[in-house]
């Protein structure tokens, strides 16, 4: 197996798989304590029509998804704050829009006929160099933001009200959370896909939380758990010849059962 | 003795429904009041109003202080207990909003946060997990959270609603040990409970109705007793002014 450490495909799968799960056990953790996962996870979705927009006006796609996701999370933030009980449906809403205007944009495109459901399991062991770049440049941006505003997020976070008492411009910084999310989403879209990133958000911050008393353990842990299940399930994808994507979920899940067996 | 906050004929509406009608209330320094009236009754929109989360376009409230100098703890404090938070932590939350360090909490903060947490009888809880408190230790908590601010007032609502008898009377033997250099407000429904430690009450229900409490606990023969809210009000009804506009 060590053999295949030599290739720069693989090479890449491994920094790509670290740096995504930095970025989500970081934004996953404040994701997952703001109760707000069906929000990310509908953030993600609606990122496939800047995918079909880009596709269809000959653009880089991450550059069109990246775009396009942090104009859906503006929104959503924008609503959401307006009328917080409503927020499922708006979620629902946009989720099947993006995804309408993502279908529709590359029907249009004549000549090439990509297959949209390539991008939910993604594909690791075909990340681009430019695509590290990327997310190296996300972990530096989401490392610096959270490490600097900690306090506010985590003030935010637990007690928005006493929060907002204090003079700590609430909307301002839940339009941040939500952009940050749209972005490790759309890192993570091309790498690993869809279903993968919304299981590295929740799955590695679920168990993490397990453990944490503060939600910068928690953080930390989170992105430790997520490099773990992203390389072994790598290693059991590259051995066993299966999807990569799927390994890595199924490696997560199994932590996740035995944890929860032996820890109540 | 000094009034530290004055409210003069307040009202406010939320959408065309009046919730508050021409409330006066003076709140005096070391003073422990009690508000007390029905669910619905504007309660808690009277604290929001004093807090400054909520502005009315009738009526003044002068205070001597800066509204992020008077303390607040909510309602809900069983909320988000899975939350990775230790007891320090919400303690230090108290300093958000003023003068930051770049990184973190600054020495000077957390020093305060635990004497704070002293204060509070929790020093020992500084590093646990705030769900893994008892609903009366975790009150306690967010007490300490108020003190944090230096504050003049502390306003509770409903500090005891969803706590044990035991967490319950704690709860209320610390508010009396503050109430030495601290005046206190607390919205609350455990009238029985109140009536030991209030020196103030409001009844409020849309209108306001204050009454001084060593005339009530004087109509009341039993006051160690627990004590329902009838007995209680028709107590408080002996007291009352001439001219007064209770609606019950």
């Amino acid at each position: 197996m060590l053999e295949a450490l030599q290739y720069e495909f693989i090479q890449n799968a491994i920094i790509a798989g670290v740096l995504i799960s930095i970025a989500a056990g970081i934004i996953g953790s404040l994701v997952i304590v703001n109760r707000i996962t069906f929000l990310a996870g509908g953030i993600a979705h609606s990122s496939y029509g800047g995918i079909g927009i880009a596709i269809y006006l000959g653009i880089p796609i991450l550059f069109g998804a990246t775009i396009f996701s942090v104009i859906v999370a503006i929104i959503i933030a924008m609503i959401t704050l307006k009328d917080k009980k409503r927020i499922d449906s708006i979620i629902g809403i946009m989720w099947a829009t993006g995804m309408a205007i993502g279908i529709v944009f590359v029907d249009l495109t004549p000549g090439y006929n990509v297959d949209l459901m390539s991008y939910l399991f993604g594909s690791i062991i075909a990340v681009p160099t430019s695509d590290i770049w990327y997310m190296l440049g996300l972990d530096v941006v989401i490392i610096a933001l959270v490490t600097f505003f900690y306090r506010e997020f985590l003030a935010i976070s637990y007690d928005s009200e006493f929060a907002h008492l204090r003079g700590i411009n609430i909307k301002f910084f839940y339009t941040l959370l939500l952009v940050l999310s749209a972005l490790t989403v759309v890192a993570a879209i091309k790498v690993v896909g869809l279903i993968l990133v919304i299981a590295l958000i929740s799955i590695p911050t679920y168990l993490a939380e397990i453990f944490s008393n503060t939600l910068s353990k928690m953080m930390f842990l989170s992105a430790i758990f997520a490099s773990f299940f992203t390389l072994s399930g790598l290693s059991i994808s590259y051995m066993y010849d299966i999807s990569s994507g799927a390994s890595i979920i199924l490696t997560a899940v199994a932590s996740l059962v035995v944890v929860k067996l032996f820890k109540r | 003795m000094n009034n530290i906050i004055e409210i003069n004929n307040l009202s406010f509406f939320y959408a065309k429904s009046k919730v508050l009608e021409n409330i006066n209330l003076t709140i005096l320094e070391n003073d422990f009041l009690a508000i007390i009236g029905p669910n619905g009754g504007g309660k808690s929109t009277l604290l929001k109003l004093i807090l400054g989360i909520l502005k009315s376009k009738k009526g003044e409230i002068k205070s001597g202080f800066e509204s992020n100098s008077i303390g607040y703890v909510p309602q809900n404090t069983n909320l988000n207990i899975n939350f990775p938070i230790t007891a320090l932590e919400v303690v230090l939350m108290g300093h958000i909003g003023g003068k930051r360090p770049l990184f973190g909490y600054s020495k000077d903060e957390i020093c305060c946060a635990n004497s704070s947490l002293k204060q509070v009888g929790m020093e020992d809880f500084s590093n646990t997990k705030i769900g893994n408190l008892s609903g009366g230790q975790r009150q306690r908590v967010f007490i300490a959270r108020a003190l944090c601010a230096n504050p003049k007032i502390i306003l509770l609502d409903e500090p005891t609603a969803s706590i044990d008898v035991l967490g319950q009377t704690e709860v209320y033997e610390l508010l009396k040990e503050l109430n030495k250099s601290i005046s206190i407000v607390v919205v609350s429904h455990d009238i029985s409970v109140l009536l030991n430690y209030a020196k103030n009450v409001a009844h409020v229900n849309k209108n306001l109705v204050y009454h001084t409490l060593d005339n009530v606990q004087k109509n009341v023969q039993n006051s160690n007793e627990h004590l329902c809210e009838v007995e209680l009000l028709s107590a408080l009804s002996n007291n009352h002014f001439p001219g007064c506009n209770h609606e019950h």
